[in-house]
């Protein structure tokens, strides 16, 4: 969050505050600041210093080895690219369900606002267990699809998207909604009035309104989707070159004590996770000084 | 933007469309597990909830959770409060640090401790981390971090700095000011932001599988439970100790809605209050 933006955003100018302002620190106030700031870095600043030292250290070519082998590249592939194909199906439904949310009123809205925060409840690795109940081989639906297509949903690729679309459901959602809340209404009534169509005004009027937001949205929930262990692992079947994710490839590599496996694609997914945090801080921010101008 | 009865077809149609997509992606599991748990009747429920490894289990994920909300609370009041008001150097920093725990993979996280703590480890402690109770609230508290302060620091943005220096101005020291002026007005930001931390740290799993061990009785947690009641076939348990978590969840999300209404009643007083003045 910028610091422009929050003092806009505050009621007063926290200058004008006792404890601000470095100037006349107190000792209880620089006592807190210590605290906020070394239990962030001790718990959070350690672990991803450890995780770029452990895959520097040895060297750039045991790093390249470690992520190069088929085993890695292939467990890295599978995680990207059903990250990939659940952060456009994300999108698009999350897009649309905001859409809804905002615009109609319709009985049972308030109940199906509070649905979409339960992948945000729900352990993760009950929802693998979920799954695997709904679509599983022994499952109605599972069994069905298996003879009518010859595909198994759970322990191979189309499991793992489901469970992706389950845990990443209300990131795009709850990312726009607030935005569209406070859409100015004037403009839309314009175009409205001008003869526009319903999907007219959305794509021209509504959508470049909501655009950062459906990005950041996707970005936060493709970034959190590569990181995503506990449903993988039971939806997953885990063989390696076929249904190993990356997250499973490290899991199965620290089990065995393998730790400069693990070390060279930890931080390949860190080093992703952390970009997209940037990219969303950095698209944030535009909107806030869009806003003020 | 403008709230609207839907009317028209294409209207219909995209109502529909948004229910159904919700309906199979999130409701139909929720009825799988519910069904699968009582498939076999009662009594394999029972049974499960009666093996003390099984209650061992819970009360271990209880208790490490409740820990790690405790420390996440905490700190966590203080970094939103210090994040909100004061200006310092590296303050952004620190911002972003906040939401690392969101994308960092628990697994990671997890892998992150063995390389600290365990048995050829950067850190030698002097009792045991890893595959042992410590390493399970370390990992906890690690993955569920970021909700406090990021449910406390908007509440904190939105009070009017004004009643704080008044109270300063009149005497009260900053405990005293904290106490009762700051508290009375974020504590349902503080109460949202815990319960969040609360589902975070019963359920995660990842990061406590590969630090805790799983030893059976020991260091198994109620996830870990489900994860080897699979591996061991133990359909009927596996089934029990998710749906029991899932139903904690849904506990806990009803809180949070609750806690969310008194929050914008709360808003829309203060502000009808702004404006009348």
């Amino acid at each position: 969050m910028a610091e422009n933006s929050l003092i806009a955003a505050a009621p007063h100018q926290p200058v004008s505050a006792p404890h601000s302002r470095a100037s006349t620190l107190s000792v209880g106030a620089w006592g807190l600041r210590s605290a906020a700031a070394l239990y962030l870095l001790l718990l959070v600043g350690v672990p991803i210093l450890v995780v770029i030292g452990k895959g520097i250290s040895p060297g750039l070519a045991v790093l390249w080895d470690s992520v190069s082998n088929p085993v890695a590249v292939s467990a890295i592939w599978l995680t990207v690219s059903t990250a990939l194909v659940m952060t456009v199906i994300n999108t698009i439904f999350g897009t649309l369900t905001a859409y809804v949310l905002v615009r109609y009123r319709f009985p049972g809205r308030s109940v199906f606002n509070v649905i979409i925060d339960l992948p945000f409840a729900i352990p993760t690795l009950v929802t693998g267990v979920m799954l695997v109940l709904l679509y599983g081989p022994q499952s109605v639906i599972g069994s069905f699809v298996e003879d009518a297509t010859g595909q198994r949903i759970i322990f191979e690729t189309p499991g793992i998207v489901l469970a992706l679309l389950f845990i990443s459901y209300p990131f795009v959602i709850r990312s726009i909604q607030p935005v569209l809340v406070g859409l100015n209404v004037a403009q839309e009534e314009a175009a409205v009035t001008l003869g526009a169509s319903s999907w007219e005004t959305f794509r021209r009027v509504i959508f470049p309104a909501i655009r950062p937001a459906v990005i950041s949205g996707a970005l936060l929930s493709f970034a959190r989707a590569l990181g995503e262990f506990g449903s993988i692992i039971i939806v997953a079947g885990n063989i390696p070159m076929r249904s190993q994710t990356a997250t499973t490839y490290i899991y199965t590599q620290v089990e065995a004590g393998d730790m400069p496996a693990a070390s060279g694609i930890s931080l390949v997914l860190i080093a992703i996770a952390l970009v997209a945090t940037i990219m969303v801080d950095v698209l944030l921010r535009k909107r806030r000084s869009d806003a003020r101008d | 933007m403008r709230e609207i009865k839907p009317h028209s077809l294409g209207a219909f149609l995209l109502l529909g469309i948004v229910l159904a997509y919700a309906l199979i992606l999130i409701i139909a599991p929720l009825i799988a597990i519910i069904q699968g748990a009582l498939a076999k009747g009662l009594e394999p429920i029972l049974d499960t909830l009666s093996d003390p490894n099984v209650r061992h289990a819970l009360e271990i994920t209880f208790y490490m959770a409740a820990g790690a909300t405790l420390l996440n609370t905490v700190f966590g009041v203080i970094i939103a409060w210090v994040l909100e008001r004061q200006q310092f150097h590296g303050r952004r920093f620190l911002n972003w640090l906040v939401d690392i725990p969101f994308v960092f993979s628990p697994v990671i996280g997890g892998y992150t401790l063995i390389v600290l703590f365990g048995r050829e480890g950067l850190i030698d402690s002097p009792f045991p981390i890893v595959f042992a109770l410590p390493g399970i609230l370390l990992a906890k508290t690690f993955v569920s971090l970021p909700f406090v302060p990021r449910e406390v620091a908007p509440v904190l943005r939105s009070l009017p700095i004004s009643s704080e220096e008044a109270a300063y101005t009149l005497g009260a020291n900053r405990w005293t000011t904290f106490r009762r002026i700051v508290l009375p007005g974020i504590w349902v930001g503080v109460v949202y932001g815990v319960v969040l931390t609360l589902a975070r740290a019963l359920g995660e799993f990842g990061a406590v599988a590969v630090v805790g061990g799983g030893v059976e009785g020991v260091t198994e947690t109620a996830t870990m439970f489900v994860h080897r009641a699979l591996l061991d076939r133990n359909r009927e348990g596996a089934y029990t100790i998710a749906l029991l978590l899932g139903i904690l969840a849904i506990l806990l999300l009803l809180i949070m809605t609750w806690l969310q209404r008194r929050m914008n009643l709360y808003r829309e007083r203060t502000a009808h209050v702004h404006t009348t003045e």
